[in-house]
This record gives C-alpha cells, sequence and structure tokens, in this order.
C-alpha cells in the first residue's frame, strides 16, 4: 500500500531582546550559571510580571511577514505544570486568544536539478503566540542541576497546520521560517544555541483516504539536518510498523540525531491538565492599527519574494538568485554593488558574489560579511574596470582577491601591481610573441604540420611575460601572423 | 454542575503535587464535598450573555520599555536554595 | 486615647516629634517595651529585628536634626504583616514552607515607607498565606486578641490588627483579599482600610489571590489611615494590575469633605446569622447619620447570596497556581524524603503547608481542572460581573454603602473547627473584594461583653478621599477609637 504522510510542525523561537519578557534582567545566551536573574524570573513570593513591549512588537512583526492576522485583543493565561525548569511552575503563555492567528510560510521545494527552481506553496499556519521560556536542566546520574538564565526569555511558538506531507517540505518550512525570522530581526535562529526548537507532530495514512492517522509527537528536533532526517525516519517506523500489520500508539518520541534513531519516551504518569486560566497578573493587549502600520513599515521583503524579484529586475539566473537571497546582507551587498556598477552588470556581480566572495569569505579565519574589507563600492569599481577593457579577466581575479585581504581600491591594486591591460602596444606584444615562438621549436613545427591546438602553448608565456595585460584574441591574432610569415 | 459534584481527591492531589496522609484524605473528602454543595447553587444564577470579570479595573498595554536592568547577584539568587553547587541548584533526578 | 506614647496617633506622634518634644528613638524605645511586655500573652509577632528598628529610628532623629524630616511618617514604628517583603527580613507568610526564607527584594510599599521615613517594627503574625479568618491557620501558633485573650484576633491580618490594638505598633499594614484587613480590625477595634483594587501596588505581597489581593492600613483613626494610604497609593511600574489613578492628598482632603452623603443599607447584609449586638451598633451608627444630615435608603445588592461561592472559586483557583511555586526547588521547605523531582513536590508541599491551604490548593486545583472550568472558573467569573453591576448600580443613588464588617465579634480561638462556618465570616467583606471597591472598617462600639464591634463603610472605586471623609465624620463624634485593651 502507498501512504502519505501528514506533518505538523511547532517551532519555539526566542526573540532578540535586551531584557526579558515579563522582566527588565538581561537576556542572553552562554552567561554564567544563574547570573541572569531577579527575583521574578526566580518566582519568589510576591513578584509580578510586567510586559516587555519589544517582545510584542516582535510577535506583531512575526505575524505581519507570515501574513497572519494580528488580534486586536490578546490576553495571557497560565498553564500549570510543575517541572523544576519552570520556576513558577506555570507557564505564562497564550491559549484561546493569541497575538497571531492564521498566516503562512511561503516554501520552496527542491527542483529537478540543483540549477532549476522547485516549485512553490504556502504552508498554512494555525497560529502564533508568544510565551515564556524555560529555565536548562543538566542531568548527573543522581542528580538534576537548574539553570534559570533562559528562564523567561520571549518565546514565539508557530503552529503550521498539518498540511506537509515529507521531511523535504518540512526541511524547506524550516528554512524559510528560519530565514523570515532572521530577515526580520526576530531572532538569530541558532539551533545549537536553542534559538530555534521543533518538535514534529506525523501521522500516515494510505494514499486517498482523509481521515488522519495516529499522531506521534516527535522532539528534539535540534538541528535543520535533524529535522529532514528525524521527520524521514519516524514516517519509515511508521509504514514499517503498518506494513507487518502492527498498530500505532499515540506516543512523544525523543529523536537522536547523533545516531539517528528515536525512541518513545515513557508515558507521563497522567494526562496532561494544564489547567489554563487568565493570568490575573497581566493585563491585556490591544493592537491598533497604528501599531500594526509602524511595524509592518519596518517589515522587509522575505527571500522568496526576494528571488522572485531579483530574476525579474536583474534577469538573474536560479543559480544566483537561490544563493543571493538567504542572506539578507548578501543580497542588500549584491544590490548596493549593482546600484554602484550598473544594472547591465548585474550578473557580473552576481558572479562575482556567489563565485569570488563567497569563497574568500568562506576560508578559515575568514571575517564574515559584514566585516569584509571589500565593500560593493569596491567590487563596483573592479567590474567597471574590467567592462571598460581598463582589467583584464584574469588580473581582476588577483585584484580581488588581494583587495579582499586589504581593502584597497581596484584602480591601486592595478597600478601598484602593473596589472592594467597596456595600451594597444603592437611593438611590445610582437616582441612577446617572437620569444615564445622561439622558445617552443616542437610546438612550432606541429603548428607548421596542420596542428592548430599547438598555438595554445604559445599563449601561457605571452601572457606571462604581460603579466596579464595582454587581451588574448589580440595574442591569438599576433601569433597566427607571425607563425603564417617566414 | 446540575448533578453532585464528583471530586476525585486522588487525581487532584496529584495534579496539584501534594503527598495527602489516609486522614486527611478523608477529612478533605467530607470538608470539600460540603464546599462544593454550597457551590452548586451558582449553577442556578442566569449569566447568559455576561461578560467574565478577570480584572477589576481593567487598562491595556501595561509594559515596560526592553531597557535591561541589573538583576540579583547569583550568591543572592541562590541564598534561599536548599541545595547548590557549582551555582547550579541540585535537586533529584527528574525523570520523564 | 490613652496617655502612653504607644498608644498614640500617628497623627499625635508627628507632633510630638515636629516639636521634638518626643524623639523617634524614645518613641520606637516605648514601642518595643510595650512588645516586650505583651507579647508573651498575645503573639502577634513571627520575627522581631530590634537592632534595626533602633536604627532606623536613629536615622529618623539624624535626619529630623538636620531639618530633612521626611513627613508624618518619619520615625513612626510600622508593623508589616509578615506576606511582605523586606529586603533581607525574614519573610514567612506564616507557613512552615518559608520558615527560612530571607526576602531579597523590598515590597513596592515597603519601598514607600521606607521612603517616608518609617520605622519598622516586626513581622506580623497571620493565617498561612493569608488564608484564614482568625489567624489561627498560623504555622506559627494562633495571635490571640488584646481584648480577651481567649479569642480571635480575626484573620488574615490577626498580628497586625492585635499589635496595633495592644500598643505593640503605631500602625501596621495588613492584606486584603476576603476581608482579611477589615475583619481583624473590627474584631480587635481599630481602623482597617482596604483600598481600591489597584491602588496600591501588590509587588511584594506574597500573593493569595492575584484579582483579589490588595494591601492596606491598620491605624488607630481614619486620619491616620488617611496619612499611610497617601505613602501606599500611587501607580507602580513593578504591578501590571497598578492603577495610574490621581493620588489626591487623602489627609487634607477630610476636612474638604464635609458630606452630607447619602448612604446606601445593602438589605441583604441584615439577615440571619447577624449577631444582635452587632446589629444594633450598626443601627446606631446609621442613626448617627441620620443626625448629622445624611439620606439613608435601603438598597439591594441582588447577588450577595454568590458572593461567597464566587469568592471561594476564584480565590482558590488563583491561589492554587500561585502556590504552585512553593516545591522545594529554589527556597522555602525540602523534604528530605524525595526519591525524584516529583516526589520533591508532593513531599516538601505536603510537609510545608498546613490544613487550610492544602485544602484551598485542592479545590481550586479542582475548579481548573480538566472538564470543570467551565462550570466553576468561567461561571464565577460571570457571577463576579453581576456583582459588580450590584455595587456600581447602587452608587446610582448612594455616595457609599453602609454595613456590619463581621457578622460576629471576635469568636473563641479554637470555636470555628469546621471551614465552612469560619467561611461565613467574611460574607459582608468578599463582595467588596469581587468587585474591587475600598472599603474601611471603623470601630462602632462594644459588646456587653467588652469585644469591639466594626462598621464597614463601602466606597466608590478610587473614591476613598470620600470615603475616609465620611468614616472621619462618625469618629469624631465617638470616642470608641480612644479605647484601650486592659492587658
Ligand atoms: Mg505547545
Ligand atoms: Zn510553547
Amino acid at each position: 500500500m502507498n501512504y502519505e504522510a501528514v506533518i505538523g510542525l511547532e517551532v519555539h523561537v526566542q526573540i532578540k531582546t535586551h531584557s526579558k519578557v515579563f522582566t527588565r534582567v538581561a537576556a542572553g545566551y552562554g552567561q554564567p550559571a544563574n547570573t541572569l536573574t531577579d527575583p521574578v524570573v526566580l518566582a519568589l513570593p510576591g513578584t509580578l510580571p510586567v510586559m516587555n513591549k519589544a517582545a510584542l512588537d516582535a510577535a506583531i512583526k512575526a505575524g505581519l511577514l507570515l501574513n497572519a492576522a494580528i488580534a486586536p485583543v490578546c490576553k495571557w493565561d497560565r498553564k500549570n505544570y510543575f517541572y523544576p525548569d519552570s520556576p513558577k511552575n506555570y507557564q505564562i503563555s497564550q491559549y484561546d486568544q493569541p497575538i497571531c492567528v492564521g498566516g503562512a510560510v511561503e516554501i520552496e521545494l527542491p527542483g529537478p536539478a540543483r540549477n532549476v527552481m522547485g516549485a512553490h506553496r504556502l504552508v498554512p499556519l494555525t497560529r502564533i503566540h508568544l510565551e515564556e521560556d524555560v529555565g536548562k536542566l543538566h542531568h548527573s546520574a543522581t542528580e538534576s542541576l537548574v539553570d534559570y538564565n533562559r528562564a523567561g526569555t520571549p518565546l514565539l511558538e508557530i503552529v503550521s497546520e498539518p498540511e506537509m506531507h515529507s521531511a523535504e517540505e518540512a526541511f524547506a518550512y524550516l528554512t524559510s521560517l528560519r530565514a523570515t525570522m532572521i530577515y526580520g530581526g526576530i531572532s538569530d535562529c541558532d539551533m545549537e544555541k536553542g534559538q530555534l526548537r521543533c518538535d514534529a507532530n506525523i501521522s500516515i495514512r494510505p494514499v486517498g483516504e482523509t481521515k488522519l492517522g495516529t499522531k506521534v509527537e516527535l522532539k528534539n528536533l535540534n538541528s535543520i539536518s535533524f529535522v529532514r532526517d528525524g521527520i524521514d525516519l519516524e514516517i519509515k517506523r511508521q509504514v514499517a510498523v503498518l506494513e507487518r500489520g502492527g498498530v500505532l500508539i499515540q506516543e512523544t518520541r525523543d529523536y537522536d540525531g547523533q545516531t539517528g534513531t528515536s525512541q518513545s519516551l515513557r508515558s507521563k504518569e497522567m494526562a496532561h491538565d494544564y489547567r489554563y486560566f487568565p493570568d490575573p497578573d497581566l493585563m491585556p493587549v490591544k493592537v491598533d492599527a497604528a501599531w500594526q502600520e509602524r511595524l509592518r513599515a519596518e517589515c522587509p521583503e522575505l527571500p522568496l519574494a526576494k528571488q522572485r524579484r531579483f530574476a525579474e529586475r536583474y534577469q538573474l539566473p536560479y543559480t544566483l538568485t537561490s544563493v543571493l537571497v538567504w542572506q539578507r546582507a548578501l543580497a542588500d551587498y549584491f544590490e548596493e554593488t549593482v546600484r554602484l556598477a550598473g544594472l547591465d552588470q548585474a550578473q557580473v556581480v552576481g558572479n562575482w558574489i556567489v563565485n569570488d566572495l563567497l569563497r574568500e569569505l568562506a576560508a578559515p579565519a575568514a571575517p564574515g560579511l559584514a566585516e569584509a574589507k571589500v565593500r560593493p563600492s569596491h567590487l563596483a569599481a573592479l567590474v567597471q574596470l574590467v567592462g571598460s577593457g581598463a582589467v583584464r579577466a584574469h588580473a581582476a581575479k588577483e585584484i580581488f582577491t588581494e583587495m579582499f585581504a586589504t581593502g584597497e581600491s581596484p584602480e591601486a591594486i592595478a597600478d601598484r601591481r602593473g596589472l592594467k591591460a597596456a595600451p594597444t602596444d603592437a611593438g611590445e606584444l610582437e616582441q612577446w610573441c617572437r620569444a615564445a615562438i622561439a622558445g617552443n621549436a616542437k610546438a612550432q613545427a606541429e603548428f607548421r604540420a596542420g596542428k592548430d591546438s599547438a598555438i595554445n602553448a604559445f599563449k601561457g608565456p605571452v601572457m606571462k611575460a604581460a603579466k596579464g595585460r595582454a587581451d588574448p584574441p589580440r595574442v591569438d591574432a599576433m601569433l597566427r601572423q607571425l607563425l603564417a610569415g617566414p | 454542575m446540575s448533578s453532585a459534584p464528583h471530586l476525585d481527591l486522588d487525581h487532584v492531589a496529584k495534579l496539584a503535587r501534594l503527598a495527602l496522609t489516609a486522614a486527611e484524605q478523608a477529612e478533605f473528602s467530607r470538608q470539600l464535598g460540603e464546599v462544593l454543595h454550597h457551590i452548586e447553587q451558582l449553577a442556578k444564577v442566569d449569566v447568559t450573555g455576561v461578560e467574565p470579570t478577570a480584572h477589576a479595573f481593567p487598562v491595556v498595554n501595561v509594559w515596560g520599555e526592553d531597557v535591561a536592568r541589573p538583576g540579583l547577584p547569583v550568591e543572592a539568587a541562590l541564598r534561599n536554595a536548599p541545595a547548590q553547587r557549582d551555582h547550579l541548584i541540585v535537586v533529584p533526578k527528574v525523570v520523564e | 486615647m490613652a496617655d502612653e506614647l504607644f498608644f498614640k496617633s500617628i497623627a499625635e506622634l508627628g507632633d510630638l516629634l515636629a516639636a521634638r518634644t518626643v524623639s523617634a528613638t524614645e518613641l520606637t524605645r516605648a514601642v518595643l517595651a510595650r512588645t516586650q511586655a505583651v507579647e508573651g500573652r498575645l503573639h502577634a509577632f513571627n520575627s522581631r529585628d530590634e537592632a534595626e528598628a533602633l536604627a532606623q529610628a536613629g536615622a529618623s532623629d539624624a535626619r529630623r536634626a538636620a531639618g530633612q524630616a521626611r513627613g508624618p511618617l518619619d520615625g513612626i514604628p510600622v508593623g508589616l504583616k509578615d506576606v511582605i517583603a523586606v529586603a533581607g527580613q525574614p519573610l514567612t507568610a506564616s507557613s512552615r514552607m518559608l520558615a527560612n526564607f530571607v526576602s531579597p527584594y523590598d515590597a513596592t510599599v515597603t519601598a514607600r515607607l521606607k521612603a517616608a521615613g518609617a520605622v519598622f517594627w516586626g513581622r506580623l503574625n497571620c493565617d498561612e498565606f493569608a488564608m484564614g479568618s482568625s489567624t489561627e491557620n498560623s504555622a506559627f501558633g494562633p495571635t490571640s486578641n488584646p481584648w480577651d485573650l481567649t479569642r480571635v484576633p480575626g484573620g488574615s491580618s490577626g498580628g497586625s490588627a492585635a499589635a496595633l490594638a495592644a500598643g505593640a505598633a503605631i500602625a501596621t499594614l495588613g492584606s486584603d483579599t476576603g476581608g482579611s484587613i477589615r475583619q481583624p480590625a473590627a474584631l480587635c477595634g481599630v481602623v482597617g482600610l482596604k483600598p481600591t483594587y489597584g491602588l496600591v501596588s501588590r509587588y511584594g505581597l506574597v500573593a493569595f489571590a492575584s484579582s483579589l489581593d490588595q494591601i492596606g492600613p491598620l491605624t488607630r483613626t481614619v486620619e491616620d489611615a488617611a496619612i499611610m494610604l497617601g505613602a501606599l497609593a500611587g501607580h507602580d511600574p513593578l504591578d501590571s494590575t497598578s492603577f495610574p489613578a490621581d493620588i489626591p492628598d487623602y489627609r487634607a482632603e477630610l476636612k474638604r469633605r464635609p458630606g452630607p452623603w447619602r448612604l446606601g443599607i445593602p438589605k441583604e447584609y441584615f439577615g440571619a446569622g447577624l449577631d444582635p449586638e452587632v446589629q444594633a451598633a450598626v443601627e446606631r451608627a446609621m442613626d448617627f447619620y441620620r443626625a448629622q444630615g445624611c439620606t439613608l435608603q435601603e438598597v439591594s445588592l441582588p447577588h450577595t447570596q454568590y458572593c461567597l461561592d464566587t469568592y471561594y472559586i476564584i480565590a482558590t483557583a488563583e491561589a492554587s497556581s500561585n502556590l504552585a511555586r512553593y516545591d522545594g526547588v529554589r527556597y522555602g521547605h525540602r523534604s528530605t524524603a524525595a526519591k525524584d523531582a516529583v516526589d520533591l513536590y508532593r513531599q516538601s508541599r505536603a510537609e510545608g503547608f498546613g490544613a487550610e491551604v492544602k485544602r484551598r490548593i485542592i479545590l481550586g486545583t479542582y475548579v481548573l481542572s480538566s472538564g470543570y472550568y467551565d462550570a466553576y472558573y468561567l461561571r464565577a467569573q460571570k457571577v463576579r460581573t453581576l456583582i459588580r453591576q450590584d455595587f456600581l448600580n447602587a452608587y446610582r443613588e448612594v455616595d457609599a454603602l453602609l454595613t456590619p464588617t463581621s457578622p460576629v465579634p471576635a469568636f473563641k480561638l479554637g470555636e470555628k473547627s469546621d471551614p465552612l462556618a469560619l467561611y461565613l465570616c467574611d460574607i459582608y467583606t468578599i463582595g467588596v473584594n469581587l468587585a474591587g471597591l475600598p472599603a474601611v472598617s471603623v470601630p462602632c462600639g462594644f459588646t456587653a461583653g467588652g469585644l469591639p464591634i466594626g462598621l464597614q463603610l463601602i466606597g466608590r472605586p478610587f473614591d476613598e478621599a470620600n470615603l475616609l471623609a465620611l468614616a472621619g465624620a462618625y469618629e469624631r463624634g465617638h470616642d470608641w477609637h480612644r479605647r484601650t485593651p486592659s492587658l
């Protein structure tokens, strides 16, 4: 039988704020244990929460970026459960009135080949709500150790509809969602730091069936590739269970990315009963049109929209757009360079960035894009030098490498190193060509015997002597002229 | 709420993370039964179309600006902790 | 008022301090000595820090000598109910759970009183986590009523009322969730003010029921209540439920608001269960107001009969969640018997909480649990709306309501062992909390047996100025508040 997988993702994204969501002590990662607390974080007797305006802004912005409806009024609820990482033993969250409802994440599926764009589709969202993160537990053999630094960090919970059908779709969803959050400045989404965390609800059903199968919750998908591998594994596991006549049980499974296996978490002592009720310590949030518009004005163009625009406006091939758009800084770098170099140079600029700039940035110990010494003005100047014929392509590569290292202007590098294409000097060119022919009697004989490709043997020495200043077509012409002579 | 309320004390005590002695179970069952019986009369009130009151004097958008202020030094944060090691709070092993 | 310093009002002492007739140190020593003398019989205090109090008094004297006195509370010994945080001081909520807890931070009211120059004198006993009406639910033993040591002082702010009535403090703070300031004030013969919800910050008040709790003063006179409220009231950015209301000069307003007032008498507050002596005293108070030119009219608060149930659902539900933090992990009592984390909670909470707290946590957990939320909590919130509307409707015709504070005077220690019987002590006070209104209890007489009786006046939201003026008018016409217990 053929099965169809049905997948919904629940993604938690830590919002990048200076202070925590319900108190103004600093939020952060990598600090010594229990140094980011205050009486509110520790839930000391008598403490009360106060909302963080920036966390609300971020939640609304996330909703706007994902085309969700922003609730005109939302409120706070307490989700009651006991766990040592939860200082109050309730989590302040949003139950029946989330801040954002609906919306969608646009995803791009893998194309038939690497250089061919895949299909795009919208994965609908159920809701986005704001809540607080918990602390962190470290386990030893006999004890658990608690660090509350993370407790109270603002979290967005983004819940998709169960409308993905493969691990690839889930992967594409997470890739797009992550880029959106980074683009919007909402989060850095570093999964290693737990800034983006993903749980998946997975079921399978025979193709054609509309009823949902038994749902399994897969936890600890803590890298993007684990999401793909874990979901893939779970779908295969479920199919295998059904095919050997087994029955799936509703359970929570823990995925171990290191071993590529998953195991059932011991079923909880009792079914969850979170006893949600409105938090009496917090007042509702009312979002008016003016507030929404203020944030809408800050919303950037998203990667896939940018991809469409780059293809149209700059006539870029998919091989370039698919690389340029996923990093906002890289896309901005491209557009700024094109602005300076001229629209007709867009593809040339794109090639420089995708091939040369990214290669240099990928080197060990290379700076990040923001710190790179090569600025768009440098690259634009170089592109213009090549375009005007002042610098040959071969020399330009050398100039770029040096420019990346030093941040010097391309003109200065070309002048200092004599890498500018010489103004036509037939005498000099003839001299280099004669010397090259004289230096290789064997090739001379072969060419004269009719082996045309033998001419290439002279070009290297000519180019070397010219230090890149020679124009290859002219070198070719001069060689043929001399070889044809006596 | 029309029928007599049933309080599954065992279940509720588990939810509330309270270990109750047998004597407490018996006493609470009886006392809470009486209280719940009394509370039954609320079912008689017609609340059709009545909005719930969550706050006596609601205002909206009460927040602070996102400026981090100093918190507690770790020693002060852990001063009341029953058990700690290396600035972490120690609890018996958490089993899932 | 008696001659002893420790029985004087803030207003009187303020004059003496200003005139340098008495120093803050002398006053504090007098209160400390009085406390020494009576505390063995009273048990109003959970802890006391004499050295700290004297140091604060000394600082006050130094300020005054430098011409930098901060106002009427500078140098006045004020006791705090042991549910209000003071940095560096114990905060027990009269619970075994917090027996060793020391607060690293100040409540907002603490910070405000410090800024006003008050001298902190002691942490006062109360019902555990403010749950009770007799102070018998304290893990550290009950407090006695100074008027009759075999009787309760009321509760939950029983220590605050008893210490004040006995001269072991000049003013105290209590907290009032369902009557916990007003009822003990009535039973101990002092003034107790429960402010409008949101007028005084709850930051640093150990939460019982967040939507009902308010901190307020217990004082010897209405003027003192106005002085205290002036220091306590005002918007606090640390409490999201703190209301951005304008704060008048309550003390000055006392003289500017002469009345007469239109007073409503809620008929539902004079039914079965009301002690005849209490009823008679309250009726004499009505006569007084009539004689002052006030109009009195009967009003109806038709949902009064549902107040108790509504209150017990909302208060216990909120409490069950508010008290979840007491788990023996970060602070508080930790059981040594626990095998794992779940067991740690169950055992620590079983050992740390007393019976009444457990009962309310169980009830609150139950009413919020799956399948019961709509029938209990949500319904109670809707009935709460109706209860609020009753009061607001009444205020279309009257300026304030007049009722007994407690249906009965102080009862014997151990007399009311049944929770439901004890819950009925609050029937006249809890409607005020559900509606979020301000109310004050003022002494209005004594029983033949010498027990104080309290008159409750209920005002419009954030209209403490008129409410206190109304109470002050009664006080000026009587001298109940000048009587002191013989201890
Ligand atoms: Mg969730
Ligand atoms: Zn969540």
